[in-house]
């Protein structure tokens, strides 16, 4: 790890520590926009981490924006950071002018039609599409793929929200939208691709957090004469939760360094699958080992669970992924099953 | 950051150019390997296969030149390992004593020993068992109770060794025997040993079948068996540090996620080009924890190439490797609803019918499930 990423750790871990509260968090679930935080992340440069400098941004590559997500995950931060900072560096990729104010993304445009610079159509599961002075997304128009950015007056929106309570809106678009060419690798599944890597990047935090807590947890509430973490029963599913959550954070780190090189979809396919299966192990065992307190509203525990569960979602279940995997290494045939893998990782970057 | 945390790790280029290397010679030396040897995997001995390897200088890779070795990294090492298990290389004849006795005898034991022993394990000619269970005595390693009593010139042995792989084709084996029983800490009583398992009066070594059918295990008798001091690893009473070392080398290889590759790679061949969505995604997850796993064993290799102490992250490796190794046939049975045939109609099904019944014994080696998931628990603070 780099010098400079570990700074970077350092600050926004305290900058993420220090807003993300409880109260916070619960003013968030009433439907509360984070101005404050917001503002700060802003401050702080970690919208827009991928752009280059004369564009507004810092220039710090995929593994620092894992840094800044893996944070973000572990406090739960209810805020577009990760949808900001896609939308940013898709519309940066497509040579457009990245504009001021808050940014997300269309995660699906299957039922957008656009014709010239006219956009209509729908789409549902938009992240805070409430917020957005922007919503970027890419589709096909008039046959070749393209990027589009349309402003907050080209669309409505009826609110909605997945379990973590966090906007997920539907989104009626009628107006005028800025478009652009992406690279000729990007496709319209691209935006998913890139979705899934930065949810498997908030994932690993968040399950990182449980682990933390729960460790935490075992060790203050006392059972039978003594911490429940004293209890073999307790230390086996904790060492087993531990360990799934290990390679998730492992997969999700090695997906962001794929990114780095521009070629993520087989370590992002790895990573959404074993976070997505981290999860379900996750959110099972740390709840069950805080017993009746951990599905109260009042202990912070769900934060983290109902973000996890909607997250491993989105993007693209771990069934989905893995279907894509399994197909790939299939066309590829069993003797190219080993060198694939080595050659994928092993590669100096 | 928890205390799981597996720092990436990179291969140098010249780790690279030993995998080029190493695929050259398995493309020629596997072609005369059978399909259940294949399956076997580091637990088929198979000494002309070892000396092979030797020839190449590809055993005790990262050993000083002086007693043969490379001096190689063990990144390198991590390569040439991960290429021989994923092809199902019948290494078992010198993998005991390449990953855990030529590297307890170059730590612990003295010259003369490192000047006799390693240079014909680096050559393939010399094979290791590993003397630590008991019949009382498993994963309660600490309470062996195979006395070797103090004589003029040496000590005499008497009890037993059980679960000794190979022992009736090794040379030697590194035992763990119990040298003072006045000790109130019963882990200051123990030493270990040099056992000549060729040239010894004494020893008795009886098959133990497994159920698969196959010879692998045995338990070795000893009966006034008399062993010189200079065969004693270390000094009397330091038996417990130098084992609990000697696990960790045991532990810490690619091993204990590739041992099933053969069936996976195969599970592939299985499905064809065009598999179900049922089987597309079974073969997809197994691709997602195969690369990630790979990713941490690499990770644990770069541990050891910068002298860290990687015990609990190899703890986390086994418990996550061996935990989807023994998933595999179950998958396997899922995906193509087979139940395999010994005859073997195709290699799938030969080696599907061998790790069905091999892979219960997977969690056992280098320590249980329950007592690698302690290890873990103790690097979580936990204990």
């Amino acid at each position: 790890m780099s010098e400079l990423r570990e700074i970077l750790r350092e600050t926004v871990t305290r900058l993420f520590a220090e807003h993300c509260t409880k109260n916070l968090l619960e003013k968030c679930d009433g439907g509360e926009w984070p101005a404050e935080l917001w503002a700060v992340v802003e401050e702080n440069g970690l919208t827009l981490p991928l752009l280059s400098e004369d564009k507004g941004g810092v220039d710090a590559g995929w593994q620092a924006v894992y840094m800044i997500l893996h944070a973000a995950g572990r406090f739960a931060a209810p805020i577009p950071l990760a949808e900001n900072i896609l939308a940013g560096w898709f519309l940066d990729q497509a040579g457009m002018v990245v504009p001021d104010g808050v940014l997300s993304i269309v995660p699906n445009s299957n039922d957008i039609t656009i014709r010239g610079d006219t956009i209509s159509g729908g789409a549902i599961n938009v992240p805070w599409a409430r917020q957005a002075d922007h919503l970027m997304g890419i589709c096909h128009v008039d046959g070749s793929v393209s990027v589009f950015c349309a402003p907050s007056g080209s669309f409505t929106v009826n609110a909605d929200h997945n379990i973590a309570r966090d906007p997920r809106d539907e989104v009626f678009f009628d107006g005028s939208i800025v478009k652009g060419i992406p690279p000729s690798e990007f496709t319209v599944e691209t935006i998913q691709l890139y979705g899934a890597l930065v949810r498997a990047g908030q994932m690993a935090g968040a399950l990182e957090r449980l682990i933390e807590d729960t460790l935490q947890y075992t060790a203050d509430r006392t059972q039978f004469g003594k911490p429940i973490g004293k209890f073999q029963v307790i230390q086996q599913n904790l060492a087993m939760t531990a360990a799934e959550v290990a390679a998730a954070v492992t997969a999700a780190q090695n997906a962001f360094r794929a990114a780095e090189r521009r070629n993520p979809e087989f370590e992002t396919a790895c990573a959404k699958v074993l976070a997505g299966e981290a999860a379900g192990m996750a959110t099972d065992i740390c709840h069950e080992t805080h017993g009746a307190i951990g599905f109260t509203y009042e202990h912070h525990l769900h934060f983290f669970t109902r973000r996890l569960w909607s997250w491993r979602g989105e993007f693209g279940a771990e069934a989905e992924w893995a279907e894509r995997l399994g197909r790939r290494a299939a066309a590829r045939g069993a003797d190219a099953l080993w060198p694939d893998i080595t050659a994928r990782q092993s590669a100096n970057p | 950051m928890t205390a799981l945390y597996f720092e990436p790790g990179e291969l140098p280029p010249e780790a690279e150019e030993l995998r080029i290397e190493v695929r050259e010679f398995l493309a020629e030396a596997m072609k005369t390997v059978s399909v259940e040897q294949r399956a076997r995997n580091w637990t088929a001995w198979n000494p002309e296969f070892s000396q092979k390897l030797g020839e190449k200088g590809w055993i005790g890779i990262t050993w000083p030149k002086e007693y043969g070795g490379a001096e190689r990294s063990f990144l390198e090492r991590y390569v040439l390992l991960e290429e021989l298990l994923a092809a199902g290389a019948p290494v078992g004849f010198h993998w005991i004593a390449d990953r855990q006795s030529g590297p307890l005898i170059l730590r612990f034991g003295s010259e003369d020993q490192r000047k006799t022993i390693l240079p014909g394990i680096i050559k393939g000619e010399v094979g290791f068992g590993i003397g630590m269970s008991e019949p009382n005595s498993g994963s309660d390693l600490a309470s062996v109770g195979t006395k070797a009593t103090k004589v003029d010139g040496g000590y005499l042995v008497n009890g037993s060794k059980i679960w000794t792989s190979g022992a009736h084709i090794a040379n030697y084996l590194v035992a763990l025997f119990r040298t003072s029983s006045s000790a109130d800490d019963r882990h200051e009583g123990l030493t270990q040993f040099i056992v000549d398992l060729k040239d010894t009066d004494g020893i008795d070594v009886r098959p133990i079948h497994n159920m698969t059918g196959d010879h692998d295990f045995n338990q070795v008798f000893f009966e006034d068996v008399f062993i010189p001091d200079s065969m004693r690893i270390g000094q009397e009473g330091e038996g417990w540090m130098q084992v609990t070392t000697e696990l960790a080398f045991e532990r810490s290889g690619p091993e204990r996620y590739l041992s099933s590759f053969p069936l996976v790679k195969e599970m592939v061949r299985e499905a064809g080009q065009y598999p179900s969505e049922r089987q597309a995604i079974g073969l997809g997850r197994m691709v997602a924890r195969a690369s990630t796993f790979r990713e941490m064993s690499l990770s644990v290799s770069g541990m050891l190439e910068a002298s860290k102490n990687p015990d609990v992250e190899a703890a986390v490796m086994k418990e996550l490797g061996v935990g989807w190794e023994q998933k595999i046939p179950g998958i396997a049975h899922d995906l193509f609803g087979a139940s395999p045939r010994l005859g073997g109609a195709s290699d799938y099904e030969t080696t599907q019918a061998y790790i069905t019944q091999a892979n219960v014994s997977f969690s056992l080696r280098g320590g249980t499930r329950e007592i690698v998931r302690g290890i873990i628990a103790r690097g979580l603070g936990m204990r």
